[in-house]
């Protein structure tokens, strides 16, 4: 899971799910408890998706 | 005389550190930090300098890029720099993403350094010149004296000569020559095979590049039996960092016990803390969840989404840290989870 997402194409990440920001790649300080919650609980999902899903070149996962 | 614009980012503009990485691009007529240093070495004339920070850069491509070539528009110039950037990750990443982009909308040189550890060298080294640089600012003036140097060759109509001739890292675009002893192509050929034949040196003219790549992991099958461990390169460590992990360029990693913990304690309850010096620390000693998701993964856990989550999370620093380092570290860390039946990791970096 990373912001940055070109870099971790190019160290060789194989499943990627992109994170909305360096120093908070999981809840903006800047929203409520809730939202970052549901962001939080929502791309972890998405990573549990991409563990399960046979690929066959390098992947970013929708979000 | 020619016209030359420089993009730095906020902290070479003295605009400040980590607290000011989400600055606004903007532009200054005139000099700025390293700008005056460009300015002193190169033929052209620099006009203007861009600022960006790095992780407004990082989070906001898009935006970030549509609003400096929209700076750039009413602009004369012939040539683009950008850093030098060292080991600087976003930096470089920065770097790489607007003189690309400066490249296709204006079609002029655009010339950078990073050090070769930099992840920008391999993501850009293909659409600009980019320089092998030193690891810290210490270089300053050698790095932007190399990129100054091929500025002017170019300008004044000299060069570039090639990739090695000149210096800069190997941009894989292949161009005409004549060689000046013109010895046609298939008795190179011949001369390279009795070589080999031989078992003496010789050198390609065609050299494939090294490609480091790791298999991809089959899928899991069923998540509900799977052990899941949780992975950082963000820093996050106990309060009082027991195996001194570096806050840069690290060495060394930890593995912190998560058991019967529903989410990271943060800082402030004397628990979790990042240590990692490449970023505001602010939002990860509040919520260290934010950076680890132990919380979202205990409610999946919970659910019978997952089997469980793996007793440890693992975790060092990614910040100025060698490729060479982190695959060494990695290895080592998976010694531990595949002993302790680890299925599968989630790893967030930052």
């Amino acid at each position: 899971m990373a912001n940055l997402i070109p870099v971790a194409e190019t160290v060789g990440a194989n499943r990627m799910v992109p994170t909305i920001s360096i120093p908070y790649p999981l809840g903006d300080p800047e929203s409520s408890e809730d939202e970052q919650w549901k962001l939080r609980y929502h791309r972890v999902g998405v990573a549990l998706e991409a563990l399960e899903t046979a690929i066959d070149e390098q992947t970013v996962f929708e979000v | 005389m020619k016209k030359a614009i420089i993009y730095i980012n906020q902290f070479f503009a003295g605009i400040g550190g980590e607290e000011e990485a989400d600055h606004q691009p903007e532009i200054r007529e005139g000099l700025v930090g390293p700008a005056m240093l460009l300015n002193q070495l190169s033929d052209a004339e620099v006009t203007d300098t861009i600022i960006c920070g790095d992780n407004f850069m990082g989070s906001n491509e898009e935006e970030a890029v549509e609003k400096i070539l929209g700076f750039l528009e009413d602009k004369e110039f012939d040539i683009f720099f950008a850093g030098p950037a060292f080991q600087a990750g976003r930096y470089g990443n920065a770097c790489g993403v607007i003189g690309k982009a400066v490249k296709e909308a204006f079609d002029v040189p655009v010339i950078s350094s990073m050090n070769e550890e930099n992840p920008g060298v391999d993501m850009f080294k293909k659409d600009i010149y980019i320089f092998p640089g030193g690891k810290s600012a210490a270089k300053m003036k050698d790095d932007m004296a190399k990129m100054a140097e091929l500025g002017n060759k170019i300008l004044n109509g000299e060069g570039p000569l090639t990739a090695e001739e000149e210096g800069f890292f190997t941009r894989g675009i292949r161009h005409q020559v004549w060689l000046e002893d013109s010895k046609p192509a298939a008795d190179r050929a011949i001369e390279m095979l009795l070589k080999k034949v031989n078992g003496e040196e010789f050198k390609s003219e065609l050299p494939i590049p090294k490609i480091d790549r790791v298999p991809i992991a089959e899928p899991i099958k069923d998540l509900s039996e799977a052990t899941i461990a949780l992975a950082t390169s963000g820093g996050i460590v106990p309060v009082d960092n027991p195996d001194k992990i570096q806050s840069a360029s690290a060495t060394r990693w930890g593995r912190y016990s998560v058991e019967g913990l529903d989410n990271l304690p943060n800082r402030e309850a004397g628990e979790f803390k990042t240590i990692h010096a490449g970023y505001d620390p602010a939002a990860a000693d509040a919520n260290p969840d934010r950076v680890v998701p132990l919380d979202a993964l205990r409610a999946y856990e919970e659910e019978g989404r997952i089997g469980k989550v793996h007793e440890y999370f693992y975790t060092t620093v990614g910040t100025g840290t060698t490729e060479a380092e982190a695959a060494r570290m990695g290895q080592e860390m998976v010694e531990y989870m595949k002993d302790e039946g680890v299925d599968a990791v989630i790893l967030t970096s930052t």
